[in-house]
């Protein structure tokens, strides 16, 4: 770094306009990018290692760019109880992904989540933005194969 | 000092055109249950069918009233028929409501789960009557799935704010002894006295001091928070007010899940709401008391509910716990005394002021007073949020109110706490539900997860189910829950996958009982809970695993293996189809055979099997049939 980092007061309410920011950043870029980090860092006078050790620390904040469509198992305890293990293997084995969560032309990534709020209809997943509850995993595979159309 | 009273004259007025209705009034429960179940497609049938006939009638959705085993829910108010209340409507039957309940005025009868505000009408009983509802207590919940969420005249006219009102007139420690009178505890796990917390913070001498409500629900099996703040935001800034006005608070954060996008928007309306009408701002209802407030969105991190943790989070750091005392009612955010309170406990804090301590501390047992809401779920028929009064048994909650296990399976155990809490058996189940009881079986009351589990649950499985949260979870700045959990889930995917010695249960027992006294903070001192009340309940389970390599719930896929039964097989090619792999040799017409070597173990092939031919057998112990 340049040397001309500054450190930020402990009450600075710059600094805790940090988190808020980048969230805003990766609502509409849909990830962090190199670049906007070093925007960041220099209208908040924050070193960028500092700020990568706090946007490293939040699983919300992605660092590649996100999929076309993002999948997301739920595996809260009512799903896990449910056989939401059993979706995810599917899902994944449908996308042909093994250890990587996204696809190779981008088209889907799939995340695992903590109770989405859908217990009563567990094992659920979102697709996007739409719900899908009751799961099994053929059901899920069925859909994803729809999709890819 | 200004008041509500013209305010509230208006939400009063509008309230009754509501429930004594000119025209119909149509209610949608829209939760993020609901809308998973359908209920915004279920609006808009509801919007095109109304306008198809040209019916005049007024449509608004509301939060969620519990039961999500029957969403999609609505209800109909009509001039002539008092409010119905629907469950498990889709499209079409919504639809066929509107036609025959408006146009004809006939109920169907199918759907109706029965009438609201006590009333019975024509053979219809009141819906407080059923099994689900009627041990119920909804003090926290008192508004959800009732009014809209929305707007700011429905909680007015439910005597919304009469709570800050009556603070007011108050001086702050008066309000601080109606709390510690109420006997309330913060329902956010740790079960702290809320006034004797108050008091700390309002003793602590500064220019400056803060109130945070932690919405940031982490329990990876509950759901209660959101629904709250999804059904009646306003409860809970009321009790934020309260709270601030008492500790001398003039500034307040909501740190909210990022996954909770409709809680953060209602929240939005709430806070827009209160600032038009005086309730937020200089000079609350014209007094000297001041108070603004922020929604500050959690970046999805399970230990920044922890409070210390949050403080962090709040002011731009990673979200890790530092070690207490200082307790945050001293030194808090940026330094300042911060109360930190729970989001249920602070809409059981505007329901005190409402009414007063001597009503509230009716309800509960000596030690836990009042109410307390479960997100009741896994195999149970009626899955739910549901709020009962402290001291009813597990046995009433499940088997009354949860209408017993699914596919008359046997009850296994129930899991409170989460990830911090236990498992609790059904040798137990007389257990009344308050903190000290829960405790007593190694388990605790936490923010209000209730998992129940019947005989295909395994119980090594769900232990490392909840090592495996806890463990990515982990924030890494102490040794015991770093490296700690780490190990524990080690030795209990080997025992899961049949690779276990008798002398792990040692080992796994003695590292738990260290991190549990080791680690900095909460998350570390409870993650080995799921494992020690495991191993105490069910010990028999974890010793098949090792001794017999057999999974008795059929769930750990190294000790299972599927077979097709060859006198109920009638080749029906169904799941020679579906086999992802390709495992399964036959033909149409020729018994169908499972290779085993190239079984993945999925289970489609169950899944699609005719329930009338039921011929493919999960199986685990039995010997395992060779390849033909
Ligand atoms: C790992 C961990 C996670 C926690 N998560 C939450 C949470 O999601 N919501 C919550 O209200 N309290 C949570 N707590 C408890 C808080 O630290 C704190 O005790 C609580 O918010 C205080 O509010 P109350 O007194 O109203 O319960 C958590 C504690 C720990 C150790
Ligand atoms: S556990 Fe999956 S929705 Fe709650």
């Amino acid at each position: 770094m340049d040397g001309e980092v500054k450190t930020v007061s402990a009450d600075n309410s710059e600094r805790s306009e940090l988190i808020p920011i980048l969230q805003e950043v990766q609502e509409t870029e849909g990830f962090l990018s190199e670049k906007s980090l070093e925007k960041i860092s220099k209208s908040l006078n924050i070193s960028q290692t500092e700020i990568y050790a706090v946007a490293t620390f939040y699983s919300q904040f992605k660092f590649t760019p996100p999929a076309r469509h993002k999948i997301k198992i739920c595996l809260g305890t009512a799903c896990h109880v449910k056989g939401g293990e059993k979706v995810l293997e599917a899902v994944k084995r449908t996308l042909k992904l093994e250890n990587e969560d996204t696809t190779p032309d981008l088209e889907y990534s799939v995340e695992r989540v903590a109770c989405i709020g859908c217990c009563a209809l567990a094992p659920c997943a979102t697709i996007d933005d739409h719900v899908y509850a009751k799961l099994t995993p053929n059901k899920i595979q069925h859909i994803i194969t729809e999709m890819e159309g | 000092m200004m008041n509500l009273d013209k305010l509230r004259e208006q939400a009063l007025q509008e309230w009754k055109e509501i429930k004594y209705p000119k025209i119909p009034i149509i209610t949608v429960g829209s939760a993020t249950c609901g809308r998973a179940a359908g209920a915004l497609d279920v609006l808009s049938a509801i919007k095109t069918k109304l306008e198809e006939n040209s019916i005049q009638a007024r449509v608004f959705e509301v939060g969620c009233i519990g039961m999500c085993y029957g969403e999609v829910m609505i209800e109909v108010t009509l001039s002539s028929t008092p409010p119905i209340l629907y469950h498990q409507v889709n499209t079409d039957i919504a639809q066929k409501i509107i036609e025959e309940h408006l146009l004809h005025n006939k109920i169907l009868v199918n759907h109706v789960l029965g009438t609201r505000d006590h009333l019975k009408y024509e053979g219809i009983n009141p819906f407080s009557e059923h099994p689900f509802f009627k041990n119920q207590v909804r003090i926290a919940l008192r508004n959800c799935g009732i009014i809209d969420p929305e707007n700011i005249n429905h909680y007015l006219a439910n005597e919304g704010y009469k709570g800050i009102e009556k603070a007011l007139s108050l001086n702050p420690i008066e309000v601080i002894e109606e709390i510690k009178k109420s006997g309330l505890r913060g329902r956010g796990g740790g079960g702290f006295p809320t006034g004797t917390k108050w008091d700390f913070c309002y003793k602590s001498d500064s220019d400056k001091k803060y109130l945070i409500c932690n919405a940031d629900e982490g329990d990876p099996g509950a759901f209660m928070d959101r629904s709250l703040l999804e059904g009646d935001p306003h409860s809970v800034l009321e009790g934020m007010l309260i709270g601030a006005y008492a500790i001398g608070a003039n500034e307040g954060y909501i740190y909210v899940r990022a996954e909770y996008p409709l809680a953060i928007t209602r929240l939005k309306i709430a806070i827009k709401q209160m600032e038009e009408v005086g309730l937020l701002g200089d000079s609350i209802l014209g007094s000297n008391f001041s108070f603004k407030v922020k929604i500050k969105e959690g970046a999805g991190a399970f230990v920044c509910g922890e409070e210390t943790a949050l403080i962090a989070s709040i002011e731009g750091k990673r979200g890790m716990p530092r070690s207490r005392p200082p307790f945050p009612a001293e030194k808090g955010l940026w330094e300042k005394p911060t109360i930190i309170n729970n989001v249920e406990t602070l809409a059981n804090v505007s329901a005190i002021l409402i009414k007063d301590a001597e009503w509230y501390s009716s309800y509960g047992t000596d030690n836990s007073k009042g109410t307390k809401t479960f997100a009741l779920a896994g195999k149970v028929n009626h899955t739910g949020l549901i709020e009962v009064p402290m001291g009813m048994t597990l046995n009433n909650i499940i088997f009354n109110i949860g209408g017993g296990i699914p596919h008359d399976k046997k009850f296994k155990a129930v899991q409170t706490g989460g990830p911090s809490g236990g498992c609790i058996p059904s040798t137990e189940l007389d257990l009344p539900v308050d903190y000290d009881s829960l405790a007593s079986v190694g388990s605790i009351m936490g923010s209000g997860g209730m998992v129940v589990m019947d005989e295909e649950t395994c119980m090594v499985d769900i232990a490392r189910y909840f090592l495996d949260f806890t463990q990515k979870e982990s924030c890494g700045k102490c040794v015991p829950c770093r490296l700690g959990t780490k190990q524990l889930l080690l030795m209990l995917e080997k025992i899961t996958q049949g690779k276990g010695e008798m002398q792990d249960l040692t080992l796994l027992y003695n590292l738990a009982e260290k991190v549990k006294s080791g680690s900095l903070c909460g998350l570390g001192q409870t993650a080995p809970n799921p494992i020690l009340t495991t191993l105490k309940y069910f010990r028999d389970e974890y010793i098949l695993h090792i001794q017999d390599k057999v999974c008795p719930a059929k769930v750990c896929k190294n000790l299972i293996y599927f077979k097709i039964d060859p006198d109920k097989c009638k080749a029906c090619a169904l799941c020679f189809k579906a086999c992802p792999v390709n495992a399964i040799k036959g033909a149409v017409k020729q018994v169908h055979v499972i290779e085993q070597d190239k079984c993945i173990k999925c289970g489609v092939c169950l899944e699609v099997c005719p329930p009338k031919f039921n011929a493919v057998l999960k199986l685990s112990g039995e010997e395992e049939p060779k390849n033909e």
